[in-house]
């Protein structure tokens, strides 16, 4: 009997991966068992933790947002859009959702029995290794690799459907924690503690965990005389503890530790300070998982004596880095981890400088970090661009001062390059005497940028307004901003300058919907992923900060929140634009990773179908900024 | 006497399709079963003009269920070649027909004592009225509603009518198959999950004020 709905459905799903490899009998039949769901903005699917349901789901139309609770904030970690597959690991491997999944706008979703791909896969072998492939980012030990033999210990997992994949995903945490009761003496519980030869105790009341005292705190208050050692262990303990749940993954639970500053987690029943406490969770458990920690490397930055250590961590980071992006950490906290090692290691590499030099800084100074560093978006190793300021000096010392810091650029400069940050190609190092000025030579050369704004004047804004201080007077650079701020005030037309620039790389994508790609050269018929998505992106929101006046936002994620607050007409593209400008950023990495290089250029013939539309995804608020950049700055004309 | 005799005299599937309306239904959105309908038809002319296909599709939960889903081609005794052009069935064409009595029979099966729904739904129930009435069995049974009136019940919408083209660029669904009875039936079936979505945000929907017909009567 004919069937116009299922065949609809059908022409639909054999677009997009998995289906595209079904037989056709086999995808009908999926189709004529599909149940049709329409979800409004903002209405949830299905929520974490919840048991899953008997479908998992396809977008049909619209967008749903994939959540990741961490630390009480809801992390959007994916976007599914069309012919994008969601909620199906869960049911597949009876374990409860690890996201929520949430309409990000109004969405037709096409549910499908998990009971009729279950046969499908066991027929068709390529199913299985869509599935695999596609679980494999979620299921992963973290930082195991994905070698041919853990892929096949995988597919053993997928065919027993009752094996806990949350064993292999969870941090190990010690079962029975060391535990006492608030009555007791800090000399008790040192007493407890040695004898179990252990470097934490938690104070716990009715079961629930309250204080937790760690050999550091024996170290800092006892050892040095400031408590006696027969008062309660109340009077020591650091209170309340950070609890969370047995579920939390390393990378989770590294991110937690960094955040909060702290060595120790708990773990409770439900995750909350107010239940039992069923374990903890040291760092040092997590070094024992794995060498590469972040809050590790970058102790061992500060304690680090040489260049070649220094190195060694860089070198590190990078597998960190890897290993983050196979796990899907949401790229926000991969960049701010990753910055952060990197600023540690610049400020070594400074300080190691500063001790080779005969004297002290003759006056103060600022160490600024630029373009995507500055804008702590740098994740790939690339280039090193900086830049120096110092104090303004009578013009007898000009010269001899800087003298002074254009040898320590130097030895900097020549640090970071060993260390893996190769030296610029367009010299743009605070040992280049032009980038190397006192703060009033800044000023008056930011003053001519803005009131002659010349093609290249544009292109060094572009770079030396996203500058970040990484070492030294914070002062200086205020002033610096403000002077930038006068000077664009007074000369706003630069502003219209820098929209044109904005404007200048070209759109992502053709009149047919086609990608953009280059045309000549040695990346023909690839596509320019940093010109043609990020940095009109990245562009956009420097232009839309400096016409606001917003000062320390060097950032173009922290920019467009802060512009959609300012302006809460345009929040939805603004915030539109974060989350293309995350999933570019990710995906560039990702690419870099791959390759082994900057990731800029991506050939499209190695890209997936879903691929290739979730960075068409990204593209709609793209040409949507452009559009309102266009209006605001009437570019039209001046074009 | 004259309606106790004649009961006695249909068929059993009409027996059981009204034995269905005696049982209890349920009276909440989420727990009825909704069969949204649509036919086309050799034109507008309910007693002369004839039914050509049904499509209709099951709606539960706020879920459409392809699974339960019917599609009917019907044997066609009159035949006008002008509405070919909108419904595109030919008098002889590669799918299989069935007779006004056999296509009856199997929506009444199909439909049991859901409650149906369709666009400007008054002339397709009078369409199979028409039909029912031929093999001399009584009108549908089932509670009605009209996605055109439902439409009307949205705030600030009160004296607005439009056809089914024109909603659907407003609830933006994409217009697929579009004047076939199926095709069609699918795109009021996602209409009626859309305008039921927003008036549940707009007001405390029950059940019953589905069926209340704000102002005057879907037109024909």
């Amino acid at each position: 009997m004919k069937n116009t709905i299922a065949e609809r459905i059908y022409d639909f799903l054999k677009n997009f991966p998995p289906f595209d490899v079904l037989e056709k009998e086999q995808l009908l039949k999926i189709a004529s068992n599909v149940k049709v769901t329409y979800i409004e903005k903002d209405n949830f699917v299905f929520k974490q933790e919840e048991n899953p349901h008997e479908n998992f789901y396809v977008v049909k139309d619209g967008a749903i947002g994939l959540y990741r609770k961490m630390d009480n904030e809801q992390i959007l970690v994916d976007i599914c859009d069309e012919g994008d597959i969601f909620g199906l690991r869960p049911l597949i491997q009876n374990d409860f959702y690890l996201m929520s999944a949430k309409a990000n706008e109004e969405s037709i979703l096409y549910a499908i029995s998990v009971e009729i791909l279950k046969e499908i896969i066991e027929t068709n072998d390529k199913v299985k290794k869509f599935l695999i492939a596609s679980f494999s980012s979620n299921i992963k030990t973290p930082y195991a690799k994905g070698t041919n033999g853990q892929l096949f210990a995988n597919i053993e997992m997928l065919d027993s459907s009752n094996t806990s994949f949350t064993e292999i995903q969870s941090a190990e945490f010690s079962k029975n924690p060391v535990t006492t009761l608030k009555t007791t003496t800090i000399k008790e519980a040192a007493k407890i503690m040695s004898e179990k030869k252990v470097g934490s105790i938690l104070i716990v009341e009715n079961k629930n965990p309250i204080g937790i005292i760690t050999d550091k705190d024996l170290r800092s208050k006892i050892a040095t005389g400031l408590v006696s050692i027969d008062e309660s262990v109340t009077a020591i303990m650091t209170s309340p503890v950070k609890t969370f749940k047995q579920k939390i993954t390393v990378a989770e639970a590294q991110i937690a530790m960094i955040k909060n500053k702290i060595t120790h987690l708990c773990i409770t029943k439900d995750g909350t300070p107010k239940s039992e406490l069923i374990g903890v969770l040291s760092e040092h458990d997590i070094v024992v998982m794995h060498g590469n920690n972040p809050s590790l490397l970058i102790k061992k930055v500060y304690r680090t004596k040489d260049v070649s250590a220094l190195k060694y961590i860089r070198g590190k980071t990078s597998n960190l880095l890897e290993g983050y992006i196979e796990q899907n950490i949401p790229i926000i906290f991969i960049s701010k981890i990753i910055s952060e090692i990197n600023e540690a290691i610049t400020i070594k590499a400074i300080e190691l400088s500063l001790d080779e030099m005969d004297e002290q800084p003759p006056v103060k100074f600022g160490w600024l970090a630029l373009g995507s560093q500055g804008r702590k978006e740098q994740l790939l190793m690339t280039d090193q661009d900086n830049a120096l300021v110092f104090e303004d000096v009578p013009p007898e010392k000009y010269q001899p001062t800087k003298q002074y810091f254009l040898q320590l650029a130097k030895k900097v400069t020549e640090k970071l390059n060993v260390i893996g940050f190769e030296y610029c190609p367009a010299d743009m190092m605070a040992s280049n005497p032009k980038w190397c000025l006192s703060l009033s030579e800044w000023e008056n050369q930011f003053n001519n940028w803005i009131k002659s704004p010349s093609e290249d004047a544009i292109m060094m804004c572009t770079i030396f307004f996203d500058y970040n201080l990484i070492f030294g007077n914070k002062k200086l650079v205020n002033k610096m901003s403000d002077s930038i701020f006068e000077s664009i005030k007074s000369f706003e037309i630069f502003l219209n300058f820098l929209g044109r620039n904005a404007l200048k790389n070209p759109p992502p994508i053709g009149f047919f919907r086609q990608f953009l790609v280059e045309n000549d050269g040695a990346n023909k018929d690839q596509f320019d992923i940093k010109s043609r998505a990020i940095m009109p992106l990245v562009d956009a929101a420097r232009l839309l900060t400096l016409s606001h006046q917003i000062k320390d936002k060097n950032n173009t994620i922290s920019r467009f929140k802060s512009l959609a607050k300012i302006e809460p007409q345009n929040q939805d593209l603004y915030l539109s634009c974060i989350d293309a400008f995350k999933i570019l950023l990710q995906f560039r990495t990702q690419q870099g990773l791959k390759n082994n290089d900057s990731g800029r250029y991506v050939d499209l013939n190695n890209l997936s179908k879903s691929e290739k539309l979730k960075l068409k995804g990204c593209f709609k608020p793209i040409t949507a900024i452009q559009e309102l950049l266009n209006i605001r700055y009437n570019l039209a004309q001046m074009m | 006497m004259i309606s106790w005799f004649k009961y006695k005299n249909y068929p059993i599937f009409w027996k059981q399709y009204s034995k269905k309306f005696k049982q209890k239904q349920p009276k909440s959105i989420e727990n009825t079963r909704f069969v949204v309908f649509d036919t086309e038809t050799t034109g507008l002319d309910i007693f002369n003009d004839r039914i050509l296909s049904i499509g209709a599709i099951g709606v539960s939960n706020n879920t459409i269920d392809v699974a339960d889903s019917f599609e009917i081609y019907l044997k066609q005794e009159k035949f006008k070649a002008e509405t070919v052009k909108i419904h595109g069935i030919l008098k002889e064409g590669k799918l299989t027909k069935h007779s006004e009595a056999e296509a009856v029979e199997d929506f009444i099966n199909f439909i049991e004592n859901a409650v149906l729904v369709a666009h400007h739904a008054a002339f397709d129930i009078e369409m199979i009225n028409a039909a029912l009435k031929r093999l001399e069995l009584p009108k549908l049974k089932n509670k009605i509603i009209d996605t055109g009136i439902l439409y009307k019940k949205l705030e600030g919408k009160k004296d607005s009518h439009f056809n089914l083209d024109v909603l659907c660029e407003e609830f933006i669904i994409p217009k697929h198959d579009r004047h076939t009875a199926a095709g069609d039936a699918f795109i009021t079936a996602l209409l009626f999950l859309k305008i039921v979505s927003t008036l549940k945000k707009e007001r405390n929907l029950h059940y019953s004020d589905l069926f209340r017909v704000s102002g005057k009567e879907g037109l024909l």
